[in-house]
């Protein structure tokens, strides 16, 4: 069955079964590989990409479901050209093995955009589905409120 | 250092060149330099075998797995600093699997000296033991150990190279080496003149590398200070390569569904059902299971859930208590151990008063972010994979096995890693995905592992259990007996890396235990080894992980006993044995504002261990929350000996620190019907970004040799913990992990 989805502002067409997960289109069918597979099952958060804006885990949403426009972390910025959530990651040093963290960003991308001056409070309610096994969380904290002053700054 | 140590490291240093004579301990076909792995392209140089130069510039051999730890970056900089480059102007590689990146420091950690006291024979001794790495060929990342491997072998590399291309230039100036200078990845010429080193590599390599001298710390540009992490940008923008994002022309995706009975056979299956299920090309049968290659790698995992399979028993029993039995039974044998045996351990002293506890830890899984992957294509007469692996020569070693091919034919990509914490230096990912490719002729196949298949079937970190009896007078305490009973990772690992499972002394089995700085007249440890077939591994801090919890508790209670402050007692028997270690214990006490008292809804607790050469004391606190414990704070005090980045140490403390904290507080794999029950990261998880603790980290310099930074600050974590629930419930806790006793904020 063929479906076309639009991704990072380009549309794709691709021919599955209607259930495979978004997750998978991206990496097995698409090639971006950026979205990482962490559980299948919602855990860890380290499929986290955007429809329409909002934050979601993409092993769980199917390729008939997809209601909206992906963005990936292609999408969201490249190394010459990096967001300012990104910006943030690589000024507080944040990654360690790195795997989750297109995940975090994703996430933390979408708090920022809904909430912009985040307290420590919103920052635990939204990240705490996202898993890092190797403890970068007070980075990811410190680069969330870095990067939440620099977007404010930026107007 | 050791004559011997500089005789060995000069032999590597003059790379080609003969030293003559021979060595004592027969050592002199050690001191043969590996040769040199990287066969450069047309106009590109390999200087030695971590440096090439070529018309687009430098680049730098980092052959260790970065796995999160910032290997690669430190690993660049130590090269960095003597060749005058900058680690933004250099392209950095994991290079082939080769003799030459052989683990010198690997082999020493194996040494059953405590570390803190070794003598200067055993520090000689564990030089030597270093160079056998080549003929065991080692090439592991682990143990903590890529510093003190790399901390002089890469300045030399990198000072060797600066000086060989400085002697082109000068040849081709006509000038004394002298005369010249370097910066910024090139010779500078008395004049001004800048000659890029692009444009001497050609004629460097023609010249024999002269001697060299190391600056010292004083002159450092790059050691010392925190450099931005050469695989941030990458890891920032989802470009960095995994193993699972490795993609070619027409590759298809596997997965894999293996007895989880560990180490049973399949005694039937049927898969007519998963061979018509959509986007399925084939399905391949192994005595222990199958593998589905599909489309992609959703359709193979659901192909591999809807095959019928009777699977076959596995060799240990089938329920945790007949686990379980196999160390109580351990202990009634012949120690395997005594690696600390100090005066009389035997007889409580007069007047002592006499303390005694047991003590257990689970099996706990590595559960890696990225589960365990491969990608491998296999032309007939030769095969390529892709592998995020700790230990490339032996990965080669049984792709080529599993390929029926010799490992010559084999070309091994060590790609980043999505964590690693031990479970990459084994085996079984990388030979799988050799065996799917020699089924798909010409087919790139990527074979990924499910979360659950990833989760059961792990190497475990093993279940282990403890006996201590102390005593305590006069406030200090006069006896520590302990007992450690649990499997051998080192028997298990070794046969699977070797082919061999050496005798003698465990050291990993009491590891953190045995060799702990506490100057106690009565010491002794002993390590029974259970024999037990369930799969375990080496999981970070490795046997430190469990007895650190039994010693350091333990201590904790003797404190207790005596009529002792904690923090005091440490220190009162610390002082004696090793000063790094009353240093880190009496700066955790400073950061953290120790006074012994604590609030009331308030704990403290601190915890210390002595792993992979460096210490580290480690302070935390817990609040009552409306009767859930919260750990609210974290203070840790390491001491490397030499901070060759703060930053990147800093990061690695805390996360070492989480990482054992989580085991602490939720990790358990148990056995049912010889099967993990534990599927997913809802059955195993860990601490999430609300749960950790507010961290304040000091590196401290004062020890004198260079420590560890991956692992040591795992061990003191669940100590420290259960030390400070203690203080603020008054319940001891002597079992991990404590979700089953106590109740934690989520």
């Amino acid at each position: 069955m063929s479906t076309t989805l639009t991704i990072n502002g380009t549309a794709h067409t691709v021919d599955l079964p209607e259930n495979v997960p978004l997750l998978w289109v991206l990496r097995d069918e698409i090639g971006l590989t950026g979205t990482k597979f962490g559980c299948g099952v919602a855990a860890c958060g380290a499929c986290t990409v955007h429809i329409d804006g909002e934050a979601v885990r993409s092993c769980q949403v199917a390729l008939a479901d997809v209601w909206g426009e992906v963005t990936t972390i292609e999408g969201v910025g490249t190394p010459d050209s990096l967001s300012a959530v990104q910006e943030a990651w690589v000024e507080h040093q944040v990654a360690q093995c790195g795997y989750c963290q297109s995940g975090q960003i994703m996430q933390a991308a979408a708090l920022l955009a809904q909430t912009p001056q985040p307290t420590d409070e919103d920052i635990d309610i939204a990240m705490q589905g996202n898993l890092c096994r190797c403890g970068t969380y007070p980075r990811i904290r410190a680069a969330i409120h870095t990067a939440a002053a620099k977007l404010t700054e930026e107007g | 250092m050791s004559r011997i140590g500089k005789i060995a490291r000069r032999t590597f240093l003059v790379g080609s060149l003969a030293v003559a004579g021979g060595v004592a301990f027969g050592i002199y076909k050690l001191r043969e330099t590996p040769p040199n792995p990287l066969s450069p392209g047309e106009g590109a140089a390999a200087l030695n075998s971590f440096v090439i130069v070529d018309g687009d510039g430098v680049t730098l051999v980092a052959p260790k797995a970065e796995m999160g730890q910032g290997v690669h970056t430190t690993w660049a900089a130590l090269i960095a600093e003597e060749l005058d480059v900058e680690l933004a102007d250099v392209t950095l590689i994991h290079g082939p699997p080769a003799k030459a990146y052989f683990n010198s420091s690997l082999m020493a950690e194996g040494l059953p000296n405590k570390g803190y006291d070794a003598s200067s024979f055993a520090h000689m001794l564990g030089e030597v033991m270093g160079q056998a790495g080549k003929f065991l060929n080692l090439q592991v990342t682990g143990g903590s150990t890529s510093m003190t491997d790399g901390y002089e072998r890469m300045r030399v590399a990198g000072a060797t190279a600066r000086e060989t291309l400085k002697e082109a230039a000068a040849q081709r100036l006509g000038v004394s080496r002298a005369d010249l200078t370097t910066e910024a990845g090139q010779v500078i010429a008395p004049d001004g003149t800048a000659i890029p080193y692009a444009e001497l590599a050609m004629a460097a390599a023609e010249i024999d590398p002269p001697h060299v001298e190391l600056r010292p710390p004083s002159r450092w540009r790059l050691l010392g200070k925190t450099q931005p992490r050469v695989d941030m940008l990458g890891k920032a923008t989802g470009t960095a390569e995994f193993a699972i994002d490795v993609r070619r022309e027409s590759m298809k995706f596997a997965t894999l569904r293996i007895n989880p009975k560990l180490g049973g056979t399949m005694i039937s299956a049927d898969t007519s059902a998963a061979e018509g299920m959509p986007g399925v090309e084939k399905v391949i049968r192994f005595e222990n299971g199958i593998a589905v290659v599909a489309r992609n790698t959703w359709l193979a995992i659901q192909a591999a859930e809807a095959a019928e399979i009777e699977w076959g028993a596995a060799p240990y029993p089938p329920e945790m208590d007949g686990i379980l039995a196999t160390l109580d039974a351990a202990f009634q044998a012949e120690p395997n151990s005594t690696l600390r045996d100090d005066g009389d351990a035997d007889t409580l002293p007069a007047g002592a008063t006499e303390v005694t506890a047991e003590y257990d830890t689970p099996f706990l899984a590595h559960s890696t972010m990225e589960p365990m992957n491969a990608t491998a294509l296999f032309t007939g007469d030769a095969l390529e994979v892709w592998s995020g692996n700790q230990a490339p020569i032996f990965t080669r070693r049984v792709c080529a096995e599993a390929a029926g091919l010799d490992e010559d034919a084999v070309t091994l990509h060590t790609t980043l890693m999505g964590g690693g914490f031990g479970r990459r230096g084994e085996l079984d990912f990388s030979r799988y995905a050799a065996m799917v490719a020699r089924e798909m002729p010409d087919v790139p196949v990527q074979v990924t592992w499910s979360r659950e298949e990833d989760m059961r079937h792990d190497f475990y970190r093993p279940a282990t259990k403890a006996r201590f009896r102390g005593a305590v007078q006069d406030g200090k305490a006069v006896l520590i007996d302990g007992a450690i009973a649990g499997p051998s990772i080192t028997q298990q690992a070794m046969g699977r890396w070797l082919g061999l499972s050496p005798g003698g002394p465990d050291k990993g089995h009491v590891d953190g235990a045995f060799n702990q700085p506490y100057a106690v007249p009565n010491f002794r440890i002993r390590g029974h080894l259970a024999d037990l077939d369930v799969p375990i591994g080496f999981w970070r801090s490795v046997g430190a992980s469990h007895n650190a919890f039994y010693l350091d508790s333990f201590m904790d209670e003797l404190a207790l006993a005596a009529g002792r402050d904690p923090l005091d007692f440490r220190l009162a028997h610390a002082r004696d044995a090793f000063a790094p270690a009353a240093a880190v214990l009496e700066r955790v006490g400073e950061m953290s504002g120790w006074t012994g008292q604590t609030a009331e809804g308030i704990g403290r607790g601190v915890g210390f261990c002595y792993a992979f050469g460096t210490p580290v004391a480690m302070v935390i606190e817990v609040a009552d929350e409306d009767g859930a414990i919260r750990i609210a704070k974290a203070w840790i005090a390491a001491d490397l000996g030499t901070a060759l980045d703060p930053g990147n140490l800093e990061a690695q403390m805390t996360g070492g620190m989480i990482y054992g904290l989580s085991a602490a507080v939720m990790g358990e794999i148990t056995f049912s019907d010889g099967e993990v029950q534990q599927r997913n990261f809802p059955d195993y998880d860990a601490l999430r970004i609300h749960t950790v603790p507010e961290t304040a980290v000091a590196i401290l310099e004062t020890n004198p040799h260079m420590g560890g930074a991956g692992e040591p600050s795992t061990p003191p974590a669940a100590p420290a913990l259960a030390n400070a629930i203690f203080d603020l419930t008054g319940t001891r806790a002597r079992s991990l992990p404590l979700n089953k006793q106590f109740t934690f904020v989520i």
